[in-house]
């Protein structure tokens, strides 16, 4: 857990320093091998954790991520196959079980977040690759008494000079009985065959038929159903319950009091949930009863006027604020938000006296096995998960505190049989861990000349890794990195900036939310230097350009994107351009959004998307992040809220929470600028973006700023 | 007992008539291709075919399918063969999957209909399907491969 010890972007930037040297150090070919014991349906070979070779000829990758929709379950096949020579038809996916031998090579434990998946994957994946290959030609070679260096491997099958070759399913037995390579030596990235193109997903027939399993399709012999009544308030517990009623309906075989609520396990989810709602339950709603979201923002208002912690000072910004020939003030708003994935929480547990078996859909995989161990009271090693995919993840399913999977435990030792936790949609609604609500109080200025001289961004928002284990990387520091990342790293070139953290203390569970910190300081901050363009009289995409010489990456993005967009050509009438731009997940976006507002609604016609995300792997998967990214912001940035009142959050469904339809849909276009960078994320980059080029389009339209989300006209100023 | 067919296969249940179709395709006929999202017909994961029509099968009790012709996902091809999925395959559309086997269902109504879609006929078709990944454009672009796969013939 070394690696927790430092600030994640430290880490982040740590991985891209390295070269492949520490990671094919973390990475020993050979040294994970599997007893043959351990042989599946034909697969003989096996030269490492990560790979299976057939008889069949089939090569199976197994896959350290999970794949929630963002394609690990491609992407990281397609970087061992490369290396492997593999006949990509042949190629299939399995996931991982939980193994430290699967640890994220950077983060230390098994984990799918921060769009690590296929850059800590990009050397660990090759060198397993190329290791097996090299075992597949050395098999060869005593095959046929010839010189390894003679021969090479193409599309499944070992070649030599003459005619003679052998198939990789002919070679597995032999293979299994070589010696691992003490070294590989990866392809020249110009001798990519696979890397680079826009391989189709693997995973969409199973997708597309029915038969792919997600946690909630989990059925085990002797399984039951269970549904949790959970407190109405965050920090309730159950008083008392009344379950006479319930008790007695069809299908009901247990309903126990749990730490979380009440849990009624029966023979079928709608019976388990019809009974669920019968159970009458008098609850001790605890600190949080009165609790109202907008009592908290008009204390985060008050919180902005005084001073906070430094994030980030450069030059006076007060002095410069204070002799300031132009300035502005603003404030911007956004609210919690729920990850929403399409599929509702859930998880299977088979627990036995020596043993728990849980079949979900988790991002933490680590984290949820030790917590599990702790609430069965096992050790770890008798504790296994089966992930499966995940209907979604967008940070709900990687919670430190593992609350469903833990849950799910409770209840699996209530009813004494395996039984699978289901939440409806109402419950993973108000079941916590959102996106955290933030104030950004921004003032700057400009000179005479329309040159920006300060900024100061005052921050108001709950610490997502307080109270975690992953408060270490707040070590030394008074505020949440996670908080203030993408405005603490600001590129554009001020003289007087400053950047300071108020972090406010909520009883609402808050968490990781595609893009995280990035998701409200890319708003903000992209929101404010169009204010200060506009102050300075200058066009938003230039006055952003001139202030970004010194990042040729963000540069190249920006000018890209305004490029696509027809930046500065016209438009039909009532419409107009906002453009974006930000580093998040050692990756750069830019967007450009066409929008028109008409009586007050905001139709969104077309995003222009545009990422550098250093050397990538599947053009055609990273176009897909760009598009669902831009969607995702731009559901949120248009309608979606969740508030409370009386401790009671307001949003139940997707009729009070909506998320954009196709019908709302705009065209969306992506470009991948060329780069020999070392790769970067792609899953969240995609997201801080949108919402702040809609706004800008929207004051493009209308000379109305939009300063708090989801965007009401009414509140536009 | 509520006898419908499933898939051309005839099935005898006894269940509670008021029971979601959704829950006893999944629960009591193990055909999970049929996903639960949201329990009040918004969001369209659950859409099924009752007699050709496009169902939200997470409020449609299982006595509104007595006698009738239920198709699910796992009936829409016996071979992946149906022209929407080989056009799912080339646009690449799903990411995390969840929500795809209702949009398939929902425009397998709409080609049946309307074997050249336009878009607005798209949209009108296709609105209450939510995609929280955001396949939008590719679900667009796919239906209109899928009409033309038809047209020239490249229905199976």
């Amino acid at each position: 857990m070394s690696t927790l010890q430092m600030e994640r972007r430290e880490f982040l930037r740590f991985s891209v320093a390295v070269s492949g040297g520490l990671l094919i150090g973390l990475y020993l070919p050979g040294a994970d091998r599997l007893a043959v014991a351990e042989d599946r349906s034909g697969s003989v070979f096996m030269p490492n954790a990560f790979l299976r070779i057939g008889t069949d000829e089939r090569v199976t990758v197994i896959v350290n991520h999970s794949e929630m929709g963002q394609g690990v379950y491609t992407a990281l096949p397609m970087l061992l196959a490369e290396e492997l020579d593999a006949d990509w038809n042949k190629v299939a996916y399995e996931s991982a079980p939980v193994d430290p031998k699967y640890n994220h090579p950077v983060f230390g434990m098994q984990i799918t977040g921060g769009s690590s998946s296929v850059w800590s994957a990009f050397e660990q994946y090759r060198n397993a690759g190329a290791a097996a290959r090299a075992m597949l030609i050395a098999a060869a070679a005593q095959r046929w008494n010839a010189d390894p260096a003679t021969l090479r491997a193409e599309s499944g099958v070992v070649l030599d000079g003459t005619n003679r070759k052998l198939s990789y399913g002919q070679l597995a037995e032999a293979a299994a009985k070589m010696t691992p390579p003490a070294k590989v030596t990866l392809k020249d990235a110009k001798a990519f065959k696979l890397i680079g193109t826009p391989v189709k997903r693997l995973d969409t027939p199973e997708k597309i038929n029915g038969k792919a399993v997600f946690g909630i399709d989990v059925k085990n012999p002797g399984m039951l159903t269970a549904v949790v009544a959970r407190a109405p308030v965050f920090g309730g517990k159950v008083k008392s319950f009344d379950d006479s009623q319930a008790r007695s309906m069809p299908g009901v075989r247990k309903i126990a009091a749990v730490p979380s609520g009440v849990a009624v396990v029966a023979d079928s989810f709608w019976q388990a949930k019809v009974a669920r709602d019968a159970v009458r339950i008098d609850w001790d709603e605890g600190e949080m009863h009165a609790f109202s979201t907008s009592q908290m923002m008009q204390q985060f208002r008050e919180q902005a006027k005084s001073p906070a912690k430094s994030v980030r000072r450069d030059g006076d910004p007060d002095a410069a604020l204070a002799q300031a020939a132009k300035k502005i003030e603003a404030v911007y708003e956004v609210p919690y938000l729920s990850h929403l994935m399409m599929e509702p929480l859930n998880c299977a547990v088979d627990l036995r006296a020596d043993s728990c078996e849980i079949w979900t859909g988790t991002q933490f995989q680590t984290v949820d096995r030790a917590a599990a161990a702790k609430a069965a009271g096992l050790p770890n090693e008798k504790v296994q998960i089966h992930t499966t995919f995940l209907g979604g993840g967008f940070g709900r399913r990687a919670t430190p505190q593992s609350d469903f999977v833990v849950e799910a435990v409770h209840v699996a030792k209530a009813a004494g049989v395996p039984v699978k936790v289901v939440w409806t949609r109402e419950d993973d609604m108000q079941g916590g861990w959102y996106r955290p609500a933030f104030l950004h109080a921004i003032v700057g200025s400009v000179d005479a000349s329309g040159n920006p001289v300060s900024w100061r961004s005052r921050l108001v928002g709950q610490s997502i890794m307080s109270g975690t284990m992953f408060e270490s990387m707040m070590k030394g520091k008074e505020y949440d990195p996670a908080s203030v990342e993408g405005v603490d790293d600001l590129p554009y070139e001020i003289p007087n900036l400053a950047v300071e953290s108020h972090q406010a203390e909520v009883g609402v569970p808050v968490q990781w939310w595609r893009s995280v910190g990035h998701s409200h300081t890319g708003f903000a901050t992209e929101c404010f230097i169009d204010e200060l363009a506009a102050l300075a009289h200058r066009d938003p995409y230039q006055f952003r350009r001139a202030l970004l010489t010194k990042h040729p990456r963000h540069l190249a993005v920006l000018d890209l994107a305004a490029q696509k967009a027809g930046w500065g050509k016209p438009l039909p009438k009532g419409r107009a351009r906002g453009i974006a731009v930000h580093f998040a997940f050692e990756s750069y976006n830019a967007q450009v959004a066409e929008v028109s507002v008409t009586d007050g609604k905001v139709r969104v016609h077309r995003i222009v998307s545009a990422v550098d995300c250093g050397h990538y792997v599947n053009p055609g998967i990273i176009a897909a992040q760009l598009e669902g990214g831009a969607i995702f912001a731009a559901s949120a940035a248009l309608f979606q809220e969740l508030t409370f009142e009386n401790g009671r959050l307001q949003q139940t469904n997707f009729h009070t929470f909506p998320v954009m339809r196709m019908n709302e849909c705009p065209e969306i276009e992506t470009h991948i600028v060329e780069s020999n960078e070392k790769s970067g994320g792609i899953g969240e980059p995609g997201v801080p973006c949108t919402a702040p080029a809609i706004a800008n389009a929207i004051f493009a339209a209308t000379g109305k700023r939009v300063r708090k989300l989801p965007i009401r006209m009414t509140e536009a100023v | 007992m509520i006898s419908f067919s499933v898939n051309r296969q005839g099935v005898n249940l006894d269940v509670d008539p008021s029971t979601p179709l959704l829950w006893v395709l999944r629960d009591n006929l193990g055909l999970t291709g049929t996903k639960y999202g949201c329990g009040m017909a918004q969001c369209g994961a659950c859409t099924v075919h009752l007699n050709g029509e496009a169902v939200r099968s997470c409020v449609a009790p299982v006595s509104r399918a007595a006698g009738k012709e239920v198709t699910t996902i796992e009936g829409l091809s016996p071979d992946m063969s149906h022209p929407l999925q080989r056009a799912w395959i080339a646009e690449d559309v799903p990411q995390c999957g969840y929500c795809q086997s209702g949009q398939l269902m929902s425009a397998a109504v709409l080609l049946r209909e309307n074997p050249r879609p336009s878009d607005d006929d798209i949209d009108q078709a296709m609105t209450g399907n939510i995609c929280r990944c955001g396949t939008y454009p590719r679900i667009r672009k796919a239906i209109h491969r899928a009409a033309g796969l038809m047209s020239t013939g490249g229905a199976k």
